[in-house]
């Protein structure tokens, strides 16, 4: 079966969304789109710079996303600067950066688009290994550092305060950003992998009473997504990015319909009624 | 006071700077096991910025904090806020930095109060509420060192005046240290060990006054009350002048102020004396 591209492209979507979502709860409740914006965008340059030292994809792509990912981190640990307006600017020039570089390696045929906004045809069992290899290392390093990661949402100095560390969770968390962001880019494109990270998670909001849950109905409406999305792509022709995240709106927006609301849990209704 | 083995945590002429400014300074300041100390000062004179530096969250520019090795802490920060994109209710909250068996979680929600809401969604807490599922927290981890920053605002009096009275038993159940802050500069918990008065340094410190002994606070406070305050009365050197400097005793205004800068009695016996040497 793994000979079909598009059954190829549906293995490695859902393992991708599936990874994804997790993380994109905590970018959604850390406000940081911006920052997944700038990450991604970054990746590009990671395309660039593979082709021009001719290294795995994938593995340029993480190595530059990382290498992003902490030098905002450390420079936001003393920056008076606004954050928002540091982000934005290194995101596009990280973008643009990397559009002119492909554009000068005009000796290999470079499939622009693909990049940008993920092509199905392009997936092949490598990059299922990949995905698959990459997204489980992911999901065991979150699930051992969740607990520790969530109270440093929550509150970093009261998570200090009571012996966590909350440095080195965010580090660790902006590193399994930058892998994320490396083994989704074939499927959704640079553009949109934010949105893959934080529609799932932001429909998910609405029907989760615990983080926990929360991550896991992310995990299914992203997978559902993705499935949408795929069907979509091949029947009109569309490139399969932009399918998924069109895929992902409309389950967003049907989970804000009134019929929704009865799946809501219950805690929150009836929370009134208490002494 | 007690130096060596029993400290939970000291400071020693403990400081901070931020961005060009001292946000406090020359803080000496020791809790030991089984005492209760209470910061007190006015709005911005450095009460949380001390506990943080107590609870290692911020580390001094100036001077020294050490806590002993392995160090259990619960902390009530002065103020948290739960983004309403969190999906979190009270129960998953009780185990935010480490996990709590349910059985001690709701004993420690019962004591405080709240055991009744702990299905509730965190950010639909009413002010007063929150603060007894912050202080059940804390509690629930059985700490060797509480850090409570105005662990009563928001709360009506009769409640407080029972949290008081939880604090201090408390105390004896764990034989814990308490670092309190509050935000009342005259009335303290009765189990205050000793008061702390903070205003950029320390103004002064010393042990407040039983109020139960004095007939007339108990018909001012009423019985139960009386036996949970107490009264402290500062014993001030200089004056805070309104724009921020300091006049001491001996008629010179500074910028500054801190033990040794040569204008304070305790440590120069001809306070009156050294006019002049302060620029
Ligand atoms: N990170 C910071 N950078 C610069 N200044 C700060 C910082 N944190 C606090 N301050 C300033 O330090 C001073 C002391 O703040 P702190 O929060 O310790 O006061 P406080 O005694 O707890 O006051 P309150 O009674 O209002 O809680 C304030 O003037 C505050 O504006
Ligand atoms: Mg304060
Ligand atoms: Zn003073
Ligand atoms: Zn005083
Ligand atoms: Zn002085």
């Amino acid at each position: 079966m793994l000979d079909d591209f598009f059954f190829r492209a549906l293995i490695a979507g859902v393992g991708v969304a599936i990874v994804a979502a997790p993380l994109g709860c905590f970018v959604v409740w850390r406000r940081l789109a911006y920052f997944g914006d700038t990450l991604s965008h970054a990746a590009l340059l990671g395309v660039a710079l593979a082709f021009l030292l001719e290294l795995n994809i994938t593995l340029a792509v993480f190595l530059v996303c990382a290498g992003v990912a902490v030098a905002l981190v450390l420079l936001q640990r003393r920056a008076t600067l606004s954050s928002d307006s540091l982000l934005g600017l290194l995101a596009h020039a990280a973008l643009a950066l990397g559009l002119v570089a492909l554009a000068f390696m005009s000796s290999v045929r470079i499939d622009l688009m693909g990049f940008l906004f993920g092509d199905i045809l392009a997936v092949s069992k490598f990059d299922i290994l990949t995905i698959y290899l990459g997204g489980i290392g992911v999901l065991i390093v979150l699930a051992v550092v969740w607990h520790g990661l969530f109270a440093a949402t929550v509150n970093p100095e009261l998570a200090e305060a009571e012996g966590m560390r909350p440095h080195r969770s965010n580090l660790i968390f902006v590193l399994l950003m930058a892998t994320v962001i490396a083994i989704s880019m074939k499927i959704v494109g640079v553009l949109l992998i934010t949105a893959l990270l934080i529609i799932p998670a932001a429909t998910a909001r609405r029907f989760a009473s615990g983080p926990e849950q929360m991550a896991v109905l992310a995990a299914l409406f992203g997978a559902a997504a993705v499935v949408g999305g795929l069907f979509g792509s091949l029947n009109w022709d569309t490139p399969s990015g932009p399918s998924i995240v069109v895929a992902a709106v409309i389950f967003f927006v049907i989970s804000l319909s009134p019929l929704a609301g009865l799946l809501r849990p219950k805690t929150e209704r009836i929370k009134g009624e208490t002494p | 006071m007690s130096v060596g083995s029993s400290a939970l945590v000291t400071l020693e002429n403990a400081g901070l700077e931020a961005s060009g400014k001292w946000l406090v300074r020359g803080v000496d300041l020791t809790v030991d096991r089984g005492e209760i100390v209470t910061l007190i000062g006015p709005n911005g004179s450095g009460k949380s910025t001390t506990a943080k530096m107590a609870l290692g969250v911020m580390k001094p520019t100036e001077g020294s904090a050490k806590r002993s090795a392995q160090l259990n802490i619960g902390y009530v920060p002065q103020r948290i806020t739960v983004d309403w994109t969190l999906p979190l209710n009270v129960r998953r909250f009780m185990s935010l930095t480490r996990r709590i068996p349910s059985q001690s979680a709701h004993e420690a929600l019962e004591m405080t109060g709240v055991a009744h809401l702990a299905e509730a969604e965190v950010r639909t807490l009413s002010g007063g509420e929150f603060q007894r599922v912050l202080l059940a927290r804390a509690l629930a981890r059985k700490p060797d060192l509480l850090v409570l920053d105005e662990p009563v605002q928001g709360v009506d009096y009769t409640g407080e005046i029972a949290l008081y009275e939880l604090i201090s038993r408390i105390r004896e159940t764990l034989n814990c240290g308490i670092l309190l802050i509050s935000h009342d500069l005259h009335v303290v918990m009765a189990a205050t060990n000793r008061v702390i008065c903070l205003n950029g340094h320390v103004c002064c410190n010393g042990t407040p006054d039983v109020v139960v002994e004095s007939d007339e606070y108990r018909r001012l406070f009423g019985d139960r009350a009386a036996a949970a305050i107490a009264i402290y009365r500062h014993d001030h050197d200089h004056t805070h002048l309104p724009d921020g400097r300091v006049r001491h005793a001996d008629g010179s205004i500074t910028d500054h102020c801190h033990p040794d800068d040569g204008h304070h009695a305790h440590e120069a016996v001809a306070a009156d004396g050294d006019e002049g040497r302060h620029a």
